[in-house]
């Protein structure tokens, strides 16, 4: 029931953003961020519960090279 | 991902045993396959995160009740219709007068009460720390409309009290956590660094692909042993998380002891509204009682890892998703669903 999809932000009046959902556009409640039209946003139950980080959209191989080089030695 | 995959293929450690708290995390894991790219020794069960899985009859037998009375109409998302209460499901009461809709969003309800003013709306507001911020931005719209004829019966659970049930438990052995990705939205994965420390075991925030969940879980085989906190949903996932969607809820929620179907009362595991909003609760405080359906259904041990949903007596006999039995067969996010469509 967590179910949220990625869509991005066309307009906002209010606390009423528009968000395409790749063509399909959307109202969705936008009061619990700060948001402006061209970001990407997380939406559940018709609420934006979070911009996405373009800038954290990093490769799955990049973070768990990351956790090799923080992870202890001390696996059972 | 051939290296993730070769990474969890080779492993030759001690068996591992994995949950995954999400229920959408658990209808992802078998639609992508995943237990079938595992070695034997790696192990995934599903954890008490589906919040239609978790509510007891006594909520569903209330909001039957409600929905018989001439005033009211319910108002819920479509996975509650089929949940079987004491006696019947929401969906088999309608066939006896009880007044249901369906909707997409909560905030739906605010059109629906304002145009209809005869009727008083009552929202069946289940949900984790995801779907609160949505019914407190409700309540806060339906006060500066002046909308007076909504009413919420709530079944609102958090994640951290039940995983430090389970682990308290001492039973259910579980080497590592996934942890709920669009929970951790809300909460920032620092909501399950004291649960890590503790107990000494990892917990990865991890995204709803495939490939996602895979590294997520090579993450969790690596850090083993480990009380640590790892991100591998950094797009979404942040160590705060939405502090603004928290301060929503903080305003209209408090925390309170819940009831989980088949595991009793868990202290502190959930939400109820403040006493200053407790014009729009439609009784949620009472609601603990839980008698099953059928007195030989495993939910609960199927919820916390203890067994597998196959080794429950009534899975795939008097229990399928034509005639559920418990919750985690009504659900399409339910452990024993996903597995009947293994």
């Amino acid at each position: 029931m967590c179910v949220a999809l990625p869509g991005r932000v066309v307009s906002i009046e209010g606390t009423t953003a528009v968000v395409d959902f790749q063509g399909n556009t959307v109202r969705a409640e936008a009061g619990l961020v700060c948001v402006k039209p061209g970001d990407q946003v997380l939406v559940h139950a018709g609420c934006i519960l979070q911009v996405l980080s373009e800038t954290e959209g990093r490769q799955l191989r990049e973070l768990f090279e990351e956790l090799e080089e923080i992870a202890g030695e001390g696996n059972s | 991902m051939k290296e993730i995959l070769e990474y969890l293929q080779s492993y030759q450690g001690r068996p591992l045993k994995l949950m995954e708290v999400c229920g959408t995390h658990t209808a992802e894991i078998n639609r992508n396959g995943i237990p079938g790219l595992l070695p034997p020794s790696i192990q995934l069960v599903s954890g008490p995160g589906c919040p239609v899985c978790v509510t007891v009859t006594a909520y569903i037998d209330r909001l039957i009740a409600l929905g018989k009375e001439s005033r009211n109409i319910i108002v819920t998302f479509g996975d509650m219709l089929r949940v079987p209460g004491s006696r019947c499901s929401l969906s088999e009461a309608k066939a006896e007068g009880c007044r249901v809709k369906m909707v997409y969003s909560p905030l739906d309800i605010l059109r629906l009460a304002e145009e209809d003013r005869e009727h008083t709306y009552v929202f069946a507001a289940v949900g984790f720390e995801t779907t609160a911020p949505v019914y407190a931005v409700l309540l806060q719209k339906a006060l500066e409309k002046g909308i007076e004829n909504i009413r919420l019966l709530t079944s609102l659970k958090v994640m951290p009290p039940v995983i430090s049930w389970m682990c308290a438990d001492g039973g259910c052995g579980i080497d590592g956590f996934l942890a709920p990705g669009h929970v951790c939205v809300v909460t920032g994965s620092k909501a399950f660094e004291g649960l890590a420390a503790e107990f000494g075991i990892p917990f990865v925030a991890a995204g709803f692909e495939g490939e996602q969940i895979l590294t997520a879980i090579a993450a969790l085989v690596r850090l083993r042993g480990q009380g640590r906190v790892a991100n591998f949903y950094p797009a979404a996932v942040t160590r705060e998380g939405n502090a603004q969607a928290r301060a929503a809820v903080e305003e209209y929620f408090e925390p309170a002891d819940a009831a989980w179907r088949g595991m009793g009362i868990i202290p502190a595991s959930g939400m109820v509204l403040r006493r200053k909003y407790e014009a729009f609760d439609a009784g949620s405080r009472e609601l603990t009682r839980d008698q099953e359906k059928n007195s030989a259904c495993c939910c609960a041990k199927v919820l916390t890892g203890k067994i597998k949903p196959s080794q429950c007596p009534l899975f795939g006999k008097t229990c399928t998703p034509q005639t559920p039995q418990g919750a985690c067969m009504v659900s399409t996010e339910g452990s024993c669903y996903n597995s009947w469509q293994l």
